[in-house]
Formats: C-alpha cells, sequence, structure tokens
C-alpha cells in the first residue's frame, strides 16, 4: 500500500503500547497487518496479545489491503478541530477480503459517491515517528460486491 | 409474591431539563431526596448503594456513597454508559433477593447542558487528545457519536430497505407524548416531514433522529415486598432482568443491525414468564431513532428487518398497542448523557397509574431497555404492577 510521508498530522496523537506498535509501524512500511490464531484460525482486528475466539496467543498476518465497504456514514456535523474543516466526509467500516473489518476514512471521491459494497484499497498516512494509519479510496479495477 | 421478592417503592427526579443552579452532585441528592420522600422512607433504611455517572467516572459510587453518607453493606458502580441503570436493577435485585441488602438506593445526576453544551453527539463527546487502545482504530478518522449509530441506521437501511420516514414516526410518536410532559426540552408537535426536513448531521441520521441533551437527575429505592408493604407507594416489582454486551467500539459491532438485545430481552422475558405481547409501555432507550429500532426487533416484538413497517403502522404511538417512552424520551424530554435511569423511573409511573394525562389505560407490565455506548451494553427489565 502506498504511504504519504510528511503531511502535518492534526488528528489525535496515537499512545501504541509496544504491543501494539507492529500494526502503525507495518502501515508506514506500506503492510497492512491483521491477526490469525496460530492455533485456531480465528481472525482479527483490532490487534491484541490473545485471540478472542481461543485465548491462545495471536500472531501477526498480512492483508492485501483491498476490502469493500460494509457501512458507512457521512460527517456533516462535528465540532472538533481538524474535523470540522475538512466537512462532509466519510467514515467507513471496510470489510477486507480476509474478512476482518476496519474503520476508515474513504478518500478521493465526492462523499456521494461512497455505498455498501463499494470496492475500496488502502492508503497509509504516516501520523508520528515511524507510525502510520490507514486510510481508503475507491479501488482501480476489481469487481464489485 | 415471597417476601424478599424486590419491588421499587420509591422515584424521584431532579430539577429538568434545564438547571443551571445545580451541577452533577446536586442532581444525585435533590433525585434522592425526592425518592425517599415519595417512598415515604427514612434515609438510614438504606443499606445498599448504587450508582453510575460522569462525574467520577469508574469512581462514581464510592465517591457519591461518602458524599451522601451511605453506610452501606452492598454497593455496585456498574458502568455501561447509558444502560447502567438497568444493569443495577438486575444487580440490586438479585442482592435483595439474596439477602446481601434490605433496601437500595440508586441515583445519578448530571449537568451536561448546563456544564458542557450540546456537543455531546458531535465530536466533542471524544475529543482530540493522545488516544490509546481500541480508540486508536476509530480516533483518527472523525467519527462522532452521532456517526456511530448513522452506521448501524446505514447497514439497516441496505439490508432491510428501511426508510428515513420509518425512523422518523419514532421521533414523531415520542413527541407526541413530549407534549403532555410540562418539563420536557421540547413539546412542539413534529411531522415526519419535519424530521427529513431537519438538517443532517451524520447520513443517514437528521438533527430530530437525535435526542436532546438536557440536565438531569434520578433516584429510585429497592427494596423486599415484605418492607414495601408499610411504606406510602405501590410496590412495582422487578419480574425479570437480564443484560449482555456486544463490543463497547462501534468498529467492534459483531452485526450492524443487531444488539446483544436479541439475547438478553428474550432471558429477561423468560425470567419475567411474559412475552412481548403481554406487555402495556416500553420504555426504550432512544438516544437515536435507530436505537429504538434496532432494540425493538431484538426484544421479538416483530422479526428482525421489519421494525420500520411495524413503526409505521403506529403501534409506539399514543393509543398503541405498546405505548413508547411515554415522558417524551430523550429525544424530546430529557438526556442528561445516561438516560437508564429515567426509563425505570418513567415504568415505575406508569405501573402506579401515576402517569396522569399521559397514563397508559391499564398498564401492568413495562418494558425498559437501556442502551449503553453505541448499542454496545444492553440491559432489559421487566417491571409489573404488584
Amino acid at each position: 500500500m502506498q504511504v504519504i510521508r510528511g503531511r502535518k498530522w492534526e488528528r489525535p496523537q496515537l499512545a501504541p503500547s509496544p504491543a501494539e506498535r507492529p500494526f502503525f509501524e507495518a502501515a508506514a512500511r506500506g503492510e497492512l497487518l491483521y491477526q490469525q490464531c496460530p492455533r485456531c484460525g480465528h481472525r482479527q482486528f483490532y490487534p491484541r496479545v490473545l485471540c478472542t475466539a481461543c485465548a491462545g496467543e495471536a500472531a501477526w498476518a498480512t492483508a492485501a489491503g483491498r476490502g469493500a465497504v460494509h457501512t458507512f456514514t457521512i460527517v456533516r456535523q462535528n465540532g472538533q478541530p481538524p474535523f470540522r474543516d475538512e466537512l462532509p466526509y466519510v467514515v467507513a467500516m471496510v470489510e477486507l477480503d480476509e474478512g476482518v473489518r476496519m474503520m476508515g476514512n474513504v478518500t478521493g471521491c465526492p462523499p456521494e459517491a461512497v455505498h455498501i459494497g463499494l470496492r475500496v484499497e488502502a492508503y497509509a498516512v504516516e501520523c508520528g515517528e515511524g507510525i502510520a494509519v490507514p486510510f481508503w479510496r475507491v479501488a482501480k479495477g476489481g469487481p464489485e460486491t | 409474591m415471597a417476601a424478599r421478592d424486590p419491588v421499587i417503592v420509591g422515584i424521584g427526579l431532579s430539577d429538568h431539563p434545564q438547571a443551571p443552579h445545580l451541577d452533577s452532585i446536586q442532581h444525585h441528592v435533590q433525585a434522592m431526596q425526592r425518592a425517599l420522600g415519595d417512598a415515604g422512607l427514612e434515609k438510614r433504611a438504606i443499606d445498599g448503594y448504587v450508582c453510575a455517572g460522569m462525574e467520577a467516572g469508574a469512581m462514581e459510587a464510592v465517591f457519591m456513597a461518602e458524599y451522601l453518607g451511605i453506610d452501606h453493606r452492598y454497593i455496585d458502580g456498574t458502568m455501561t454508559g447509558g444502560s447502567s441503570f438497568e444493569f443495577h436493577v438486575q444487580h440490586a435485585a438479585a442482592a435483595i433477593r439474596d439477602g446481601a441488602c434490605d433496601t437500595v438506593l440508586v441515583t445519578y445526576g448530571s449537568d451536561f447542558l448546563s456544564r458542557r453544551g450540546r456537543t455531546l453527539g458531535t465530536g466533542g463527546f471524544r475529543g482530540t487528545g493522545k488516544v490509546s487502545g481500541a480508540a486508536m482504530y476509530s480516533a483518527p478518522y472523525g467519527l462522532s457519536l452521532v456517526g456511530d449509530y448513522a452506521m448501524v441506521a446505514r447497514r439497516h437501511m441496505h439490508e432491510f430497505g428501511t426508510t428515513s420516514e420509518q425512523l422518523a414516526e419514532i421521533a414523531v410518536g415520542v413527541r407526541e407524548y413530549a407534549a403532555l410532559n410540562p418539563n420536557a426540552l421540547y413539546r412542539e408537535p413534529i411531522r415526519v416531514a419535519d424530521v427529513l426536513a431537519s438538517r443532517m448531521i451524520s447520513d443517514p441520521l437528521h438533527l430530530l433522529d437525535c435526542c436532546v441533551v438536557s440536565d438531569g437527575g434520578g433516584a429510585f429505592l429497592m427494596t423486599t415486598a415484605e418492607r414495601a408493604r408499610d411504606l406510602a407507594q405501590p410496590a412495582v416489582r422487578v419480574l425479570g432482568a437480564a443484560g449482555g454486551q456486544t463490543h463497547w467500539s462501534i468498529h467492534q459491532m459483531p452485526d450492524y443491525t443487531t444488539s446483544a438485545g436479541a439475547k438478553c430481552i428474550p432471558e429477561a422475558f423468560a425470567r419475567a414468564g411474559v412475552r412481548p405481547a403481554d406487555v402495556s409501555t416500553l420504555q426504550f432507550y432512544d438516544s437515536f431513532t435507530i436505537t429504538v429500532l434496532v432494540l425493538l426487533e431484538d426484544a421479538g416484538f416483530c422479526k428482525k428487518g421489519e421494525g420500520g413497517a411495524f413503526v409505521a403502522e403506529g403501534h409506539l404511538r399514543r393509543g398503541g398497542r405498546f405505548p413508547l417512552n411515554t415522558d417524551g424520551g430523550g429525544l424530546s424530554a430529557c438526556h442528561s448523557g445516561m438516560r437508564g435511569i429515567f426509563l425505570i423511573i418513567e415504568a415505575v409511573r406508569q405501573l402506579r397509574g401515576q402517569a396522569g394525562v399521559a397514563q397508559v389505560r391499564g398498564a401492568n407490565l413495562a418494558l425498559a431497555v437501556g442502551s449503553g455506548g453505541s448499542l454496545s451494553c444492553i440491559g432489559a427489565v421487566v417491571l409489573g404492577k404488584e
């Protein structure tokens, strides 16, 4: 996934624990991680230090960075900076092709163009020293679901 | 009724919906004083204390127990957001039945409107400081609390064809009751068209799909059926209570059209030995119109996906089969951040036959369902007339 570096980050600062940091560091390298349990196969996101299905240890897996909008909203009122200056914008739950869901903004298209089932692909935006978070935009090509 | 069956014997509301003369603690105090007066109980009779609130967070119960001077042998500070008080009824009922205590006071107080204004649902609640844990996977994207519920509404519309008009019916019906309540924040009648014409906050939820922000506190007293015989008011029985949780953060909701109510509301019915058709009035958490719709389906009043059509048939309106939120609800009357306590208090008022012009004729069974977080923690309580 593409990584956008050097853009001024005015959104909330993230303070990941050492256990959570690999996700954000991987994003800064252009890799989108989720977790899969080596014992029971359960897939999960957000990252945790245990498998929520069997209580075993969770292990990292790499996603292809593509998925479909599962549900979304167009935020039209938010009093907090910097969001209030970016209205309206889309927040979506994206269901990755690997089956886990992630929240993110869908950018680069008019908010009204977003619909459930829209195919999207991830890109990362640096949000601190060596860490980044995923965002989403309309996927190039690929079938709609 | 067995001697130790749990009952509600006193209720009190603090000044609302706008009370700039009270802070959160004073809301707790005033509500407690009024509940004691209502029940005809002396403060020294209280030997159990339960509360939740946003003043002292996780320490609310012990902080308030000290402030109020409660000498308790049972305490519970369960905090599940707005549904805390439905969980409290479940816990206090078990404690009373078990003999852990005899008389439990539950209180809540909030000066949200006077102190923090109307920003609760549109960003102000979440702030922009440093975030950790599960919030790191949502905070960068600027989702408001209204937005959480908007994602549920959007998915419900997608799967079942639910419409904005159907959701608006809920707001219209609750406003009809607010018009009867002199203490409601908004009392002017509204029509479906008014809801649809109100500004979009977070698609597909309009301003009038969202609850008000107010000040307000409440208190109720629970004791044994035996002790209730000597008290001032008719006792209201706790027939069944159950709770559950599917997630806390909206990005972890397993199914965006179904809440934990799908399991716990039927469980509360089973414990009470009643069915949805037996219920006289619904007191449902109406943080948003969609909240009511999801809970209604999860409770089994109609099948999943049929809530929109069910509501449009007018069943929840005044004069309908299941009148909803007869005090004007959070959508129009009073929502000071954690509304769950008002559901219990209004249910008791109805079952006592003390609801005045809003009285549901022959009300003998009420269902109160609270929702905390983002349709995250659901608590259901079935209350019945003695």
